[in-house]
């Protein structure tokens, strides 16, 4: 027993420094006072950071990010309550096949939808600019929205939508006063996610994106000047503090979703 | 007591409902009064939720009509029909409080704010949740959850309450109490409310009348009391309690009585508003509360006769004994109260059986 124990310590251990400790590289040489990245460590310094803050391109590219990953994480996700809701509430014929379909980007290599995209994109004379990376990314984050939005739909209890019609609300009013509150959590849930996939979206965004580099993009493009490689690790720390906080809220609000559904499920706790 | 003159608030004519190739409703009819307390008794798929679907506006009818307050209910979606609900599982709205519930339903009114406020509590009044208002929904255990069901389908003033088995989520105790409120609170609003459930014992304690559904189809609408006592064929019989039955020859029979002959017992004369032919092999049925046990082996008593315990349960108040009578393969099952200085018997015990006048009833073989 003791000895199976720590087997399965030294098992965690291992597997937790491969996945995490390339990320701790990044603070690390984030705040290195050094333009080469080896160790040991020279000093202590902001000046990447500072570096960050001064560079107008970067500018730019974090503007375009935030701005696709908003606009993208918004149509997904009414794309994914429009779909949620079809699956969760309603039979139609073919439906199986459907929702595969709609989840189809989610297993095929995101180079071959770069490609494909680019492709169709050039067919129809479209310029390439942050709009074509939109599309690309609607199309990645939407499997991701149905399947967050498709939980939260299907825990919703039946009976509610029902009991709003039975007072006198129609199918309107009951979607914006029972449906829609009682799914809030998981539609922000399902926005921070597209969000957060978006941002860091690098090989869609590389092929679509023309002149308005996304910030993965600007990353991959400074890899070549090797004296900018300390300020793209704290650029790097900053993203990762970034997508975690995000993850965070978007986890926060689907626990409180499923929460509010088992509130409305159990209805026999404690006697009167 | 609902006279039988009120006239019907809702009329079902031969409804038919067909989900697929499944059909839930086979041809209903029947009328519900104004202002009576009246329950769709059936075991799980006899269709009376279906029913009850139907007459809230979730459902439409395959075939046949509904009628409401003699309106068509044809075109009439479940938000514009006079009747709510109280769901089985309660379906309070968990992103609102007590008073946002209950209030729910009169928001589209527009009413002066002090307007709303005194109807949502004199509606928890009448549930007896004052004060509840501000208390959050998911706090509430299952008996307040369904007290605010209750309140929030009240305060809308319907013509009809229907409630989908209501009681079933909660636990023994607390359903007694819930049964004799519920019947309370219908006098006390005087609506009409249309219970379904599949518990025998809540439609015979709550309802003025009962439909028992079997197989889509209404099996038999009758008080309470008729239904005990003269359920209409076997499967009502069964359903509702516990029922002996006994095979028997019809020795003679008129317009009013009927002589039947029962293998261990011998003859018997029963009221009967049917002819049968004389020889017929028929059915009768007794209640286990109308036999006795007397508690002696003498046979002084022309009207008793020679039993053997087979078995007992013992149930604190009561106890059922299982009884072979006269050493014939008939056997009966007897409910006796465990009265002060009455003894329990034991398996094997002899003893002699004997019943009141009217206990056997003709059971329909259809």
């Amino acid at each position: 027993m003791e000895k199976s124990s720590r087997s399965l310590l030294t098992y965690v251990l291992v597997y937790l420094t491969f996945l995490y400790a390339p990320v701790f590289l990044l603070p690390i040489f984030a705040f290195n006072d050094s333009a080469i990245i080896s160790l040991p460590l020279s000093g202590f310094t902001f000046d990447w950071f500072l570096m960050l803050w001064s560079t107008k391109a970067l500018h730019e590219a974090f503007y375009n990010s935030m701005m696709i990953a908003l606009i993208s994480a918004s149509l997904s996700t009414t794309l994914g309550i429009f779909a949620a809701r079809a699956t969760s509430r309603f039979e139609f014929p073919g439906k199986r096949g459907i929702v595969g379909f709609l989840m189809l980007p989610l297993v095929l290599p995101e180079i071959i939808v770069g490609v494909a995209l680019l492709v169709v994109m050039i067919q129809l004379g479209l310029s390439l600019s942050a709009w074509t990376v939109v599309i690309g990314h609607v199309l990645v984050c939407t499997p991701f929205a149905i399947a967050i939005l498709s939980s939260a739909f299907n825990s919703f209890d039946i009976s509610l939508e029902e009991a709003s019609l039975d007072l006198g609300v129609n199918k309107i009013g009951t979607f914006f006063r029972v449906i829609l509150p009682m799914v809030a959590p998981g539609i922000i849930s399902s926005f921070l996610i597209a969000f957060t996939i978006s941002l860091d979206e690098f090989i869609i965004a590389f092929f679509l994106t023309g002149t308005d580099a996304t910030l993965p993009v600007y990353i991959w493009g400074q890899l070549r000047f090797p004296a900018r490689l300390p300020s793209i690790m704290a650029l790097g720390f900053l993203m990762v503090l970034l997508s975690l906080l995000l993850l965070l809220v978007a986890e926060y609000f689907r626990r409180r979703s499923t929460q509010f559904s088992a509130n409305s499920s159990a209805s026999n706790e404690s006697i009167l | 007591m609902i006279s039988n003159s009120a006239k019907p608030i809702i009329e079902i004519k031969n409804v038919e409902k067909r989900f697929g190739s499944v059909t839930a409703l086979d041809g209903v009819t029947l009328d519900i009064k104004e202002g009576e307390f009246f329950s769709l008794l059936g075991p799980s798929g006899c269709g009376k939720t279906t029913l009850l679907r139907i007459i809230s506006g979730f459902d439409f009818p395959t075939s046949g009509s509904l009628y409401i307050g003699g309106e068509d209910m044809a075109e009439v979606p479940p938000n514009l029909r006079p009747t709510n609900m109280v769901f089985q599982s309660y379906a309070i709205f968990p992103h609102l409080n007590v008073a946002e519930n209950v209030g729910y339903g009169l928001k589209k009114l527009k009413l002066p704010k002090a307007e709303l406020e005194r109807r949502v509590n004199e509606a928890l009044a009448l549930v007896d949740l004052k004060g509840f208002g501000p208390r959050e929904s998911h706090a509430l255990s299952g008996g307040q959850r369904q007290r605010v069901a209750l309140a929030r389908a009240l305060i809308m003033q319907p013509k009809v309450l229907l409630l989908d088995e209501p009681l079933s989520a909660l636990d023994k105790k607390l359903r007694d109490a819930m049964q004799i409120e519920l019947r309370r609170l219908q006098q006390t609003v005087g609506i009409t409310f249309v219970l379904v459930t599949h518990d025998q014992e809540e439609a015979l304690i709550m309802s003025d009348r009962i439909a028992v559904m079997f197989d889509g189809k209404v099996a038999q609408l009758d008080t309470p009391e008729k239904l005990y006592r003269r359920p209409a064929n076997h499967r009502v019989a069964s359903f509702i309690g516990v029922m002996n039955f006994i095979p028997a020859k019809v020795v003679s029979s008129n317009s009013k009585s009927l002589v039947i002959d029962i293998t261990a017992i011998g003859k018997i004369t029963l009221d009967a508003d049917e002819q049968y032919a004389a020889g017929a092999d028929i059915t009768v049925g007794i209640r286990p509360e109308m036999l006795t046990i007397l508690y002696s082996e003498t046979a002084d008593d022309k009207d008793s006769f020679a039993a053997t315990v087979n078995a007992r349960s013992y149930y604190g108040d009561m106890t059922y004994y299982d009884v072979r009578i006269n050493d014939t393969d008939i056997h009966a099952t007897i409910s006796m109260r465990n009265t002060a200085g009455r003894p329990v018997l034991a398996p094997g015990a002899k003893t002699r059986v004997s019943w009141g006048p009217d206990s056997f009833t003709i059971i329909a073989n259809t």
